[in-house]
């Protein structure tokens, strides 16, 4: 596969198709494509990996390594596949907004059934 | 019909479509997100089996029986709908740059919109294949929407999950088909655009629910 000419064809068309639109900024190209879904992949192994890994599991760093492993893949997919990175800031806001409200309203819940205990 | 009308652009210069998706995809966060803090609440509260995470006994037999939950099975359909979104990118990238001369076989395979298209219809498919095979394997063991805490929350949740896919999977065949009747064309990168975000939502809310529910014990 011509991975230089298939390179400079996304770039160009995509300069040339997006051009006119406010919002539309270049995007990844295919070999980006490619290497974000590898990373992907490789998270994901890592992932079940660490399941099956029992010491692992019974040690403090798998809840919050899986927890970080799950928030690196979302952040990647948003990021590149969901062109949020290359986007307009009001998309960014039209996401993140609702997210971080989702986010609170969860810690909030797991706070108030007992799931989550600060200790003072 | 001037360029306007046919882009739909708004007073920001943003096409109207695209912020109605991206509004959409928030409220969508919020609805997954009561699903998922329903199943975390109720996390570890069943009274009676099968449990996801340790062994349990069946009161009629009084067999000892494994965790419910099947990571290699789960683990394997992650895989596909990640795949997907690969599938995804390289058909909204095919039909933007439809235009362009392919000179080598990378070129037209790379460019090929029907083909990324139905990878992407077919890895869907394949995914509502596991979760079907997933659900039936645990009916058939004894777990149902009324059987348990975990079943209700994990069923409405997962199942909340699947009906998102299967009418992403709709949405693909619909663009499958205008690909076939007239061919997409740079001018429908948009209405690709509108399907590719949606799918990738799909999949990122797969991600959170692989990991809270699958691997977190």
């Amino acid at each position: 596969m011509d991975t230089h000419s298939t390179s400079h064809l996304s770039d160009s068309a995509e300069a040339h198709a997006h051009a006119p639109h406010a919002e539309e900024h270049k995007h990844p190209t295919w070999s980006t494509y490619w290497k974000v879904a590898l990373i992907l992949f490789f998270i994901t192994v890592g992932e079940v990996w660490a399941y099956y890994i029992p010491s692992f599991v019974a040690s403090r760093a798998f809840v919050p390594s899986l927890l970080t492993m799950s928030a690196a893949k979302f952040i990647i997919v948003v990021m590149f596949y969901m062109h949020l990175k290359y986007d307009h800031r009001l998309f960014r806001v039209l996401f993140t907004g609702p997210l971080l409200i989702a986010g609170l309203t969860l810690i909030s819940l797991l706070f108030l059934f007992g799931h989550l205990i600060i200790k003072l | 019909m001037t360029a306007a009308a046919t882009h739909h652009y708004t007073t920001t210069g943003l096409d109207n479509r695209k912020i109605a998706i991206w509004a959409f995809i928030g409220s969508e966060c919020m609805l997954f997100t009561s699903l998922i803090s329903t199943y975390m609440i109720y996390k570890g509260r069943s009274v009676v089996g099968p449990f996801p995470h340790r062994p349990w006994t069946d009161p009629t037999t009084g067999q000892t029986l494994p965790p419910i939950l099947d990571i290699p099975v789960t683990s394997a359909s992650t895989f596909v709908l990640l795949m997907s979104s690969l599938f995804m990118v390289l058909a909204l990238a095919a039909v933007q740059n439809k235009n362009l001369p392919k000179h080598t076989r990378g070129d037209r395979i790379l460019g090929s919109s029907k083909l990324w298209l139905w990878a992407t219809a077919l890895a869907g498919a394949t995914f509502l294949g596991f979760q079907a095979y997933e659900f039936t394997s645990f009916v058939h063991e004894g777990l149902t929407i009324k059987t348990n805490l975990f079943g209700s929350t994990f069923f409405t949740l997962t199942g909340f999950h699947g009906a998102h896919v299967t009418a992403g999977v709709l949405w693909l065949v619909t663009l499958l088909a205008i690909d076939y009747r007239r061919g997409l064309t740079p001018r429908d990168a948009m209405n690709v655009d509108l399907a590719a975000l949606y799918w990738h939502f799909v999949d990122v809310i797969w991600i959170v629910i692989f990991t809270l529910i699958y691997l977190l014990q």
